[in-house]
């Protein structure tokens, strides 16, 4: 805007202005309305969704599944979309700092005189774009299951080798069920039916790269690397 | 049938007068006593409805605050204003609905790791009305940060960025990210599994950033490890210095949309008076 657009826009506003009506008791009035509505709605949601408390804070178990409030889980679906380590933090920090930094200057970017959301085609679909993008990364993120977490149905003898199939980070690698990353390993969904209890318990022992062995598992905790196996072999 | 009368003790019953204590003579004095008395009754009202005329003149004669007040409530919005522009004061009142829920809810809570999580236990299970006021807290959470999003779409689609609101704008972005820091430090304090664990991977995200990533994971956690001082030090930056700025910036948002009035709807013009407008000049 320059000086005589600047100019323009103070006089029309001025005179909209005395057009108008005053603060109190006009605009007053409707603000409370909506304060109403707000509180009513607050409390509504308090007495029919409740104030849930999860079993306590554990920090020794790794297998719990962390779950964002919903309003990050655009930012959580950023993270199962963009996979490679080394950009990761493009999708955790760079994605909304950037956005940010870009709302920030948004006035300082969009000049222009024009006010007309159906006439400033760039600044409306720009906005409709964002909040597409956001609607659907939150719903994604929603339904998607969080790392960490396996919903195959097994039979409960091998609850605990996916127990910790669920906690060793496999799913960063390998697809399990719905959940995991299709990348760069193999899909593990019916892993039983491939490859006998002896292989899979060699391939965990001495894989080749980029997986990691697990030898140090079955050293520390035999158990744990058994139930894990026989999870696996149990996938068909 | 006629209800009998309620006891009275006798000490508190009306005496009926004694006699020659009732003005004696004439009843021209009576009455004039009576209207004397009407007459005092009359200005006692009179100054008692005059009572609160005189507070307010008291006050305004010490602060000035009636100049300020009137502009403030009188201040005309222009035409057109429409339901849209409530959502910022909706906004405000969802805030305000945190503090107060916070506050009580901050008379029970226990920031310390092996009481975190009792401590909320009891506020549901055994504070009156806990459950409900730490349910509108966390909901009302939810509502908030709905509502401010509502509320910028709102001044995104009718342009009310641009000249002279852009420092408004501004100030509304930092209140945003504030508000959205303020729903991620509350999430770690009830201290369950999942609050617990969706604060460490909120955290090593914030640590995976270039440059000030790992500072402020360090700064967050209160060193490298997640300990007891990381939930004391999260709840005092979710009821200390969040609210305290956003309290702040409310403040400055709020001078700066009296100062400058709301914008206009951008579809209405001010058609009417342009002739007026043009000769004016
Ligand atoms: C860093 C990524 C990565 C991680 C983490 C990882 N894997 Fe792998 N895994 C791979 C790759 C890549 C292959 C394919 C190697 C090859 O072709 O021999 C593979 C192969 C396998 C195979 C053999 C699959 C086949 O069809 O031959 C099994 C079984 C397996 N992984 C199980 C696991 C389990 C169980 C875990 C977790 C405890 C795990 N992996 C963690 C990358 C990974
Ligand atoms: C705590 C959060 C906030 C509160 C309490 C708040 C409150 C308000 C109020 C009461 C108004 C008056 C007009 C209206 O209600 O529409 C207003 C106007 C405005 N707000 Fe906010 N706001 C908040 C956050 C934001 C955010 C996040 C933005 C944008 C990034 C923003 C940008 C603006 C602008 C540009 C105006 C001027 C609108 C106009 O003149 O039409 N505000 N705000």
């Amino acid at each position: 805007m320059d000086a005589r657009q600047k100019e323009q826009y103070l006089r029309e506003y001025s005179i909209m202005k005395s057009e108008g009506k005053p603060f109190f008791p006009y605009a007053v009035l409707k603000d409370s309305v909506m304060a109403c509505i707000v509180l009513a709605v607050i409390i509504l949601m308090a007495v029919i969704l409740g104030a849930e408390l999860g079993p306590k804070a554990d920090p020794t178990t790794t297998s719990y599944v962390p779950r964002p409030e919903w309003y990050f889980f655009f930012l959580f679906e950023l993270l199962r979309i963009i996979k490679p380590p080394s950009i990761v933090f493009i999708a955790t920090v760079g994605v909304p700092t950037v956005c940010m930094i870009l709302l920030i200057l948004l006035p300082f970017i969009d000049r222009g005189p024009e006010r007309n959301p159906l006439r400033r085609p760039i600044a409306t679909t720009a906005g409709i774009t964002v909040i597409a993008a956001m609607a659907y990364l939150t719903i994604e993120g929603a339904l998607a299951e969080a790392p960490g977490q396996i919903s195959l149905k097994v039979p409960p003898r091998y609850e605990a080798g996916k127990l910790v199939a669920a906690s060793s980070g496999c799913q960063g690698c390998h697809k399990i069920g719905e959940a995991g990353n299709a990348g760069p390993g193999p899909d593990l969904t019916h892993i039983g039916s491939r490859l006998p209890r002896q292989a899979i318990a060699r391939t965990l022992i001495n894989p080749t790269a980029p997986m990691p062995s697990f030898a140090a598992l079955k050293q520390q905790d035999p158990q744990k690397f058994n139930e894990l196996v026989n999870f696996l072999s149990s996938l068909r | 049938m006629r209800i009998p009368k309620p006891p009275v003790p006798n000490a508190l019953k009306r005496r009926p007068p004694r006699p020659g204590s009732r003005p004696a003579g004439n009843g021209r004095a009576a009455a004039a006593a009576a209207a004397d008395k009407e007459l005092r009754r009359q200005e006692a009202l009179e100054q008692a409805a005059e009572v609160p005329i005189s507070v307010v003149g008291w006050l305004d004669e010490r602060t000035g605050a009636s100049p300020f007040l009137r502009a403030m409530l009188y201040r005309k919005t222009p035409r057109g204003t429409n339901w849209y522009y409530t959502l910022g004061s909706a906004t405000l009142f969802a805030f305000l609905s945190q503090a107060v829920t916070g506050v009580f809810l901050a008379m029970y809570y226990d920031p310390s790791p092996s009481n975190a999580y009792n401590s909320v236990r009891h506020i549901i299970n055994e504070v009156w009305l806990g459950e409900l006021v730490r349910g509108m807290h966390r909901w009302g959470a939810t509502v908030m940060v709905v509502l401010i999003f509502l509320h910028m779409g709102r001044t995104f689609f009718f342009g009310a960025y641009k000249y002279p609101r852009e420092l408004n704008w501004v100030v509304g972005v930092v209140l945003l990210i504030l508000t959205m820091a303020m729903a991620f430090t509350g999430y770690l304090l009830p201290f369950d599994q999942r609050s617990f664990w969706a604060t460490v991977v909120g955290v090593n995200i914030n640590a995976s950033g270039p440059l000030l990533g790992p500072y402020l994971a360090d700064f967050l956690r209160a060193g490298p490890e997640f300990t007891a001082t990381t939930l004391s030090r999260f709840y005092a930056i979710h009821m200390l210095l969040i609210p305290g700025l956003i309290a702040a910036l409310i403040g400055a948002h709020l001078y700066l949309v009296v100062k400058l009035g709301t914008t206009a709807p951008p579809w209405l013009k001010a058609e009417k008076r342009r002739e007026l407008a043009r000769e004016e000049i």
